[in-house]
């Protein structure tokens, strides 16, 4: 059986849904397991950078996965979706390599909520205190941002500045950023994938968006600045 | 929670939840009625909802052709059983 054998099936194969992939795989239908590569592997690296150390290493642990979905294909029973079993392989593997190189990725629900129970979206110093006028208000009103055109296109330094605020989220706060904000994936399938509550799930992503918000603003700040 | 207004301190740790639709109909509401009077806090709504959208324009680096051929030639060795 070759790939060649099913003329015109790339675009098909390009809206086939999961039931129709896997199908396509059991039979050896080698289209549609480039078609699942080609709609999986560039999260597959997203989500592993979130625990590896360099996108080098995240592109390797992604092709593991990939061998790992062949051999674990014929056991494969279907009590999880397709996505999500793949995506949970990667996850494994991705924290395994992180530790093996020393990244520590404590990730159970506990270590979140207590290692850092402080965290606040804002920084209490931007606020008003007991002693002042309005307590628990605004010192100064937030920007408007007018300065950056932030959600419509991104200059490549926007992009920059972004993308390293997620690097340097912890492991936990970048995994579920990725995939609920990058990615746009549900929260179910998200705490399907990485074995999460939801309501830690709620709390990892709320922490991860405020710390981007805050480069954002610190970016928008010195733009504003320079004019 | 208690039944007073909310400070800007309390609305800016609910915002990611009230962009979601993931809080009760009470702290929703208690959410917009501070925002109705409170310009400041509708300013930073406004900063998260955008840096929502701008995580969403990252566009992933395309896959290295490279890793199609790898794989797909791992496929074809695990075909020929």
């Amino acid at each position: 059986m070759t790939e060649a054998e099913q003329p015109n099936q790339g675009q098909e194969w390009a809206e086939a849904d999961e039931a129709q992939l896997l199908e396509g795989l059991r039979r050896g239908d080698g289209q549609a397991f480039i078609t699942l590569v080609e709609r999986y592997h560039g999260t597959l690296v997203r989500l592993a950078m979130s625990f590896v150390g360099s996108r080098a290493t995240a592109e390797d642990v992604a092709q593991e996965t990939w061998l790992g979905v062949l051999r674990g294909l014929p056991t494969f029973e279907g009590r999880s979706s397709l996505k999500t079993w793949i995506f949970r392989i990667l996850t494994n593997r991705a924290k395994t390599r992180g530790a093996r190189e020393g990244r520590s990725i404590p990730f159970s629900d506990m270590w979140t909520l207590e290692q850092e129970p402080g965290e606040t979206a804002v920084a209490p110093e931007h606020f008003q205190g007991a002693n002042d006028p309005e307590p628990g208000h605004w010192r100064q009103a937030p920007s408007t941002w007018a300065a950056a055109p932030v959600d419509r296109v991104l200059s490549a330094e926007l992009r920059d500045t972004i993308e390293a605020a997620i690097a340097e989220l912890p492991a936990s706060q970048q995994s579920v950023i990725t995939l609920r904000d990058l990615e746009g994936w549900s929260a179910l399938e998200t705490c399907n994938i990485l074995q999460i509550s939801e309501s830690n799930q709620r709390v990892l992503l709320h922490r991860a968006r405020a710390r981007v918000r805050r480069a954002i603003e610190r970016y928008v700040q010195a733009a504003e600045e320079a004019t | 929670m208690s039944h007073a207004s909310l400070t800007c301190r309390e609305l800016v740790e609910l915002v990611s939840d009230y962009l979601d639709l993931a809080l009760t109909d009470t702290q929703r509401a208690r959410v917009e009625a501070h925002l109705e009077w409170c310009g400041d806090c509708t300013r930073y709504v406004d900063q998260m909802r955008r840096t929502i959208v701008a995580l969403g324009l990252l566009r992933p680096a395309p896959p290295d052709p490279a890793t199609i051929t790898v794989v797909l030639e791992a496929w074809r060795q695990s075909e020929r059983r």
